[in-house]
């Protein structure tokens, strides 16, 4: 059977996929993984906090997010968003939200929500007794949490954060829904132009694990040697 | 005008138990007092509560002329003028020795690095630590991690020196070096608060004992007098069994 595969396709499409495709992916992967561990990152402060309603907030924010199925976030903001922003901007007209800027949106507030556990959990790993000495010499809560919790919180959840980016990685491929081009959207506009279904999605399938993979290994390497400085 | 002034101070859990029963007591300017008594006696809590990582519930806490439990105090450049130094050292273990050092020095004093870092490696020096400068907390034994503890505290030239069970962590053979350097901190001067069970520290140093059961202070004698002969019976007890081996 595979006398009848054109192995070829691939070849000629790889500028395609991954100059515009596999370029997009990795954008995307980026953006959403700082934004997310940023943003997570204040939700899991928040959430920590003792401050009123703010902690409530914050953990329902989480919980729902972490209780929709991606696909269906991205449609809802993509929908959702042009009346978001004719409110938020009071504007006579729903405002026009590109599919792109859409989906970055969307995908960083989406992994914010799992950063946002992944960075409480580092938080709350952090002995009490470390925050207690940061008082002790006159450091201010804000100073505790930048230079003692923080860097020691995301330190210890780095292989964490790591292994949550290769995920959504994977997930990224998602934006099709949206008819965006990331890596996968290329590979099935070739498949389909080219009638080479099986070869392109083969190959898509090989990337995607090749990259994936490697990462994980990569976090396996890094949690060990986290661990020995610890 | 005493350093440390305690009185009346009162602490709940909850609405139920009360850790901390009327406190009264006094560290004088260059006065060392040692407060001991049996686990769970309230001993930490009495003297967190004099840097405000505890608060109270009732009576008054002055330190330095300051109203430790006022809600206009400044607490963070309050207890910049205090040192503590903790039972498990809580050196921060992601940064180097000396940069434990100057992390206080600079974002809370505003030193300068170039003057933080000279001051860290004088400190440094006196705890005979030099050399480990670049190494992080994890790479030193415990008495050599109390004793930067003991050098982060005093880089930020503090009034006055709280120690809770600093040596009950370490290893026997490592408790020396640390008592040494807090005995030569007591003979320079130092106004320190020690809570520790270390009595041959506090026969050699201290001026006062402060003994504490069930959250109230039993007994606070001049050392001389609570060695000599201890007035209450549970002081007795607790010296007879902490004294017998």
């Amino acid at each position: 059977m595979f006398s009848d595969f054109d192995f070829n396709v691939i070849w000629r499409s790889l500028p395609y996929l991954f100059l515009d495709g596999m370029s997009f992916t990795l954008t995307l992967t980026a953006i959403a993984t700082v934004g997310g561990v940023l943003l997570g990152t204040v939700i899991a402060m928040l959430r920590l906090s003792s401050l009123p309603v703010l902690p409530a907030i914050a953990a329902g924010y989480a919980n729902v997010m972490r209780a929709l199925p991606l696909v269906l976030v991205i449609f809802l903001f993509y929908f959702l968003m042009p009346y978001i922003g004719q409110w938020a901007l009071g504007t006579d007209r729903p405002i026009q939200v590109g599919a792109l800027s859409s989906c970055i949106i969307t995908f960083t507030l989406f992994e914010a929500a799992y950063f946002s556990e992944i960075m409480r959990a580092g938080i709350q790993s952090i002995p009490r007794g470390q925050v207690g000495a940061g008082y002790a010499i006159g450091l201010t809560y804000r100073q505790v949490m930048t230079y003692v919790v923080l860097p020691q919180a995301f330190r210890n959840m780095l292989p964490v954060i790591f292994t949550q980016t290769i995920v959504l990685f994977q997930d990224t491929s998602l934006v099709y829904v949206l008819s965006i081009t990331d890596f996968l959207g290329a590979a099935s506009k070739v498949a389909q132009r080219d009638g080479r279904l099986t070869e392109m999605y083969l190959f898509a399938a090989a990337v995607y694990f090749i990259i994936s993979f490697t990462a994980s290994m990569c976090v396996k390497r890094l949690q060990r040697r986290i661990s020995i400085v610890r | 005008m005493a350093m440390i002034s305690l009185r009346n101070v009162s602490k709940w859990y909850g609405p139920q138990f009360q850790v901390l029963k009327d406190c009264t007591t006094e560290v004088a300017k260059g006065e060392v007092i040692v407060v001991c008594g049996p686990s769970g006696s309230g001993k930490s809590t009495l003297i967190k509560t004099v840097n405000a990582l505890e608060t109270i519930q009732n009576g008054e806490i002055v330190v330095d002329g300051i109203t430790v439990n006022s809600p206009k105090t400044n607490l963070p450049k309050l207890r910049a003028r205090v040192g503590m130094v903790f039972q498990h050292f809580e050196l921060f273990p992601h940064l180097r020795i000396i940069e434990n050092l100057c992390l206080g020095q600079e974002k809370v004093l505003g030193r300068s690095h170039d003057a933080a870092m000279a001051k860290a490696e004088a400190l440094l020096d006196r705890v005979g630590l030099k050399v480990q400068a670049q190494k992080y907390p994890g790479q030193l034994s415990g008495g050599q991690q109390q004793r930067v503890a003991i050098a982060r505290a005093l880089v930020m030239d503090p009034v006055c020196m709280l120690f809770d069970e600093p040596t009950s962590a370490l290893d026997p053979e490592m408790i020396t070096e640390v008592l040494d350097v807090m005995v030569e901190l007591a003979t320079e001067g130092m106004t320190m608060m020690v809570v520790t069970h270390e009595m041959g520290f506090a026969r050699k140093v201290a001026n006062r004992v402060v003994f504490m059961d069930a959250g109230e202070i039993v007994e606070d004698a001049l050392k001389e007098d609570f060695f000599g002969s201890p007035r209450s019976e549970r002081a007795q007890t607790f010296l007879s069994k902490i004294l017998s081996h």
